[in-house]
């Protein structure tokens, strides 16, 4: 315990008194000085916790500035009602549905996979497995989304398409199918693990009430436990599904890049984040209409991430039970 | 308060040795009290030889006494006595923790089952008991939908289900207070008719015994009245056993009352007798507030 | 009685389908990710070499390396942990200890939560426009370590804050009743009994940053790169330089990223070869992570 020299400075914590000392002393040096120092430390603290909002000032502003010159150039019925993204062509168009059917198609696959899976997961670990499995399954599982996700856009186009190729003759190489099973795969631990920590939270004697009515583990589950742990359940959906929207590498490795105005899992098509990424590694010159355009595509993914948001904070609120 | 408290743990620690392997007092009147209760003088559980453990402590030692059908018995003694653990052995809810064990037998009449012997189903017992716990915990369901629980599991459904509820609602004194708001959440009622709320749903499945866990802790003067009269009622139609460490309530509420201490039964008698005249000095002192 | 019986099966047999069900979906991840790692190796374990680490990238697969781009990876991460760690620790210790409840201290917690749900390639976006035009600093490796800064950020403060609220009110009381201001609060008491917690956030933001590929391809990183940036120790007084920051860089998810995009097999398993790296380093930090988080757990019981 090293940590005694405070003692040094016992006049420290009344510091915050400043001339008013009771003491009747004169004002000491150290006090003032001491003072200064706390002071200043806060300051620099506040400091660090208001720079995460100077970054999201950051995002929208840039976002807001880069895509208003965008704008001057396209109007917005152009770009949400046109049926083609071609904005890097001689003659280019700029409607962003195609774009936005790309993100839906995979986003719903990777729901259907991850949804029910991560539920099930959830229910399974917090209600029937022992916690011997427990312990040993959750960090396990929460290893899936430690993955680089560069990585899972290797295993979707290597391995998961030639696998679904054997299932479905005449899918292409790049699908969205195969971009949103292993999206959905690797966003089941969000789901599982936070599910869980809802379910888990819910006290034991709403379970034994029913218990102790001659239910069984899968009707506490489901008629009990799931609904009491509900907002923390949405929360946990909402967050699934606002990843799966801003995931990039895996659609952009294995769902194709080319814009494609499709509900079709089966047939390739470009993301929101799959056009940015493709954008991004041609040598497009500062200012051009090219460039203007990733913000503006750039914009509509942060409303859309962020109506998942909003939307998830509004659940939680309306779902939230007292126990 | 200390100095008495001393007192009563060393009167106590002596007891316990001298009695460690003597049978619990119980009164002669016991019997005899039974017989003289028109109507029904029947046992409804005995328990015999019973000893629990949480994994290596042992929470309950040789426990022997009887229930007697459509009587109230309570169960009483300080904190940790081993009172709750007695009664959760009787739907089985311990079997829902690792490592806990029962040793010893409850004879349900009048089938004559072991409810905590091994060949016993917990998922059958609790469905032939039902419980009331220390806090109210409806689900987070319509009032209906709380009473109705029960009784989907076990398969009713349509007019029938309504009836029940409805039965239920009025035997625990709670339906004038709901009858227009039955699709509202079971949280907007107060601590009071949640907890008469979650005495309908027990009492709604018609179990065989209902047990209260120390029902009234968690709620005012004027809510623990109107349970207390409630549990008063309910015992013409369920025999009835209530864990409470409010001596008061015990004496009013139940017929006879058991007094509980270190995880051993000391004493067992009608609550008359238990409260004017206990035959076991200990009992006096806990009971005159010298300790717990 | 019967009808007990038969409703008690049948309660059994749900129990017993759900089960079963609940193992093979718990398997579902654990398999994809022994599959996962069982594809790489088989891909690309023939490809780890001492050359495979110590090569340029090449227009020849065979004769393709990562040097340039582990060495970018690291770069980016000192330049990432060096700004994230101090800026998060800082903003957790002033929103759990010193933050009043008024609408500031609201903002930044909305913020905080916000921030944490928007996809990383919008950082990308925000990186590109105003750090590397606005701020003239280049698509350099000081751009890419901040990005990834800002993007790490919102977990790091939640980790501190979280790591600080196991720390019972009594301790912060005995400390300021022995006089101690709250600055030395923090310094003497609440930091070194928080390291743990706040140790395995970072980590495991760290872990997160190093495997992050979209913001830095949008910050125009580059995908080819034969160069090394100049070296942080120099010859000359003052021996240090920091000529480094202002590099071009590469990073092995784009690397990965690059070769696994080309249509030639044996680039496929170069990206194998570097994502087995990636893999690797990855699982090791949350390893560390999940240690150190054990460890606390054991050592410490308030």
């Amino acid at each position: 315990m090293k940590e005694i020299p405070a003692l040094e400075h016992p006049v420290a914590a009344a510091a915050d008194l400043g001339m008013g000392s009771p003491s009747g002393n004169a004002p000491s040096v150290t006090k003032r000085l001491s003072y200064i120092k706390e002071r200043f430390i806060e300051v620099l603290l506040f400091l660090a916790a208001f720079s995460s909002v100077a970054i999201t000032v950051g995002i929208v502003g840039t976002l807001l500035y880069e895509s208003a010159s965008f704008f001057a150039y396209v109007s917005l019925k152009e770009f949400l009602t046109g049926t083609l993204w071609t904005p890097l062509f001689a003659s280019p168009r700029f409607g962003i549905l195609p774009l936005i059917t790309g993100t839906l198609v995979t986003t719903v696959v990777a729901l259907v996979v991850a949804l029910p899976i991560g539920t099930v997961v959830a229910i399974y670990l917090s209600e029937f497995a022992p916690s011997s499995v427990r312990e040993i399954v959750k960090p396990a599982l929460e290893l899936l989304s430690a993955v680089p996700t560069v990585v899972y856009g290797y295993f979707a186009l290597q391995f998961m398409s030639p696998l679904l190729q054997k299932l479905f003759p005449g899918l292409p190489t790049f699908n969205m199918l195969s971009a949103g099973v292993v999206m959905g795969i690797m966003i089941i631990p969000y789901v599982s693990s936070l599910s869980e920590d809802a379910m888990r939270a819910v006290p034991m004697s709403l379970r034994e009430g029913a218990y102790a009515m001659g239910a069984n583990r899968i009707i506490t589950a489901l008629k009990v436990v799931y609904p009491a742990a509900l907002s923390g359940i949405v929360a946990s959906y909402i967050l699934a599904i606002s990843r799966a929207i801003g995931e990039t590498m895996i659609v952009a490795i294995a769902a194709g890049m080319q814009p494609n105005l499709t509900l079709d899992p089966r047939e390739p098509a470009a993301t929101i984040t799959a056009f940015i990424v493709q954008v991004s590694l041609g040598d497009l010159p500062h200012g051009s209409i090219g460039y203007q355009s990733i913000f503006a595509a750039g914009v509509t993914l942060f409303i859309m991430t962020l109506i998942f948001n909003i939307l998830g904070y509004i659940l939680r609120k309306r779902f939230r039970e007292v126990y | 308060m200390s100095a008495s408290l001393e007192i009563g743990i060393a009167s106590l620690t002596q007891m316990t040795i001298s009695d460690q392997h003597a049978q619990p007092q119980v009164s002669s009147e016991v019997a005899e009290a039974g017989q003289k209760t028109v109507g029904s003088p029947k046992i409804k559980a005995e328990v015999e030889g019973l000893n629990f453990f949480y994994g290596k402590l042992q929470a309950l030692k040789n426990i022997n006494m009887g229930f007697n059908a459509n009587q109230v018995t309570a169960i009483i003694g300080p904190s940790g006595c081993g009172k709750s653990t007695l009664l959760r052995c009787f739907n089985r809810i311990h079997d829902l923790y690792p490592e806990t064990r029962y040793e010893g037998k409850i004879i349900l009449q009048p089938s004559g089952i072991n409810l905590i012997g091994p060949e016993t189903d917990p998922l059958e017992m609790r469905m032939r008991m039902s419980m009331v716990f220390q806090k109210p915990n409806a689900f987070p369901k319509s009032v209906f939908d709380n009473v109705a629980f029960g009784l989907r599991l076990r398969g009713v459904a349509g007019k029938e289900l309504k009836d029940q509820v409805e039965q239920s609602l009025r035997s625990a004194a709670l339906w004038d207070e709901v009858k227009d708001r039955l699709r509202e959440s079971a949280y907007t009622l107060s601590g009071g008719q949640q907890q008469r709320l979650c005495i309908a749903r027990a009492l709604a499945t018609e179990p065989e015994i209902l047990l209260f866990d120390e029902p009234t802790s968690a709620l005012d003067p004027i809510a623990t009245a109107k349970i207390e009269n409630l549990i008063f009622d309910l015992k013409r139609e369920v025999t009835v056993v209530i864990v409470t460490h409010n001596m008061q309530q015990a004496a009013r509420v139940s017929d006879f009352t058991a007094f509980m201490y270190l995880g051993e039964l000391i004493e067992l008698a009608p609550t008359k007798v238990m409260f004017e005249n206990p035959a076991i000095k200990l009992t006096e002192e806990y009971i005159t507030g010298h300790f717990g | 009685m019967s009808d007990f019986k038969r409703i008690i099966a049948k309660r059994k047999r749900q129990d017993f389908i759900f089960n079963i069900v609940g193992i093979m979906c718990t398997l579902v991840g654990i398999v994809t990710l022994g599959a996962l790692l069982t594809d790489l190796l088989m891909d690309g374990l023939t490809r780890l070499n001492w050359t495979f680490l110590t090569s340029f990238p090449s227009r020849f697969a065979a004769r393709a390396g990562i040097l340039s781009s582990w060495v970018g990876t690291l770069l980016i991460m000192l330049v990432t942990a060096l700004t994230a760690v101090p800026l998060g620790v800082s903003a957790g210790i002033y929103l759990e200890e010193y933050a009043r409840k008024n609408w500031v201290t609201n903002l930044i917690e909305i913020n905080i939560a916000n921030l944490a749900g928007v996809p990383s390639i919008i950082y990308g976006l925000m990186a590109l426009g105003l750090l590397v035009y606005q701020f003239k600093l280049g698509q350099s490796v000081l751009t890419g370590g901040l990005t990834l800064a800002f993007l790490i950020l919102p977990i790091v403060i939640v980790a501190t804050r979280e790591a600080l609220r196991t720390i019972p009110q009594g301790i912060r009381e005995a400390a300021y009743a022995l006089g101690s201001s709250k600055w030395q609060v923090v310094r003497h008491h609440l930091l070194p009994y928080s390291l743990g917690g706040t140790m395995t956030g970072i980590i495991i933001a760290l872990s997160r940053a190093i495997g992050e590929t979209a913001p830095l391809i949008t910050i125009g990183a580059l995908t080819f790169i034969a160069f090394l940036p100049p070296l942080p120790v120099t010859t000359q007084p003052p021996f240090l330089s920091i000529e480094w920051l202002w590099s071009p860089f590469s990073v092995l998810p784009i690397q990965m990223f690059n070769w696994v995009s080309r249509p030639d097999q044996d680039f496929v398993v170069n990206a194998a070869g570097a994502g087995l790296v990636l893999i690797v380093v990855t699982l090791l930090l949350n390893a560390i992570a999940i240690l150190i988080r054990y460890r606390v757990r054991k050592r410490i019981k308030w």
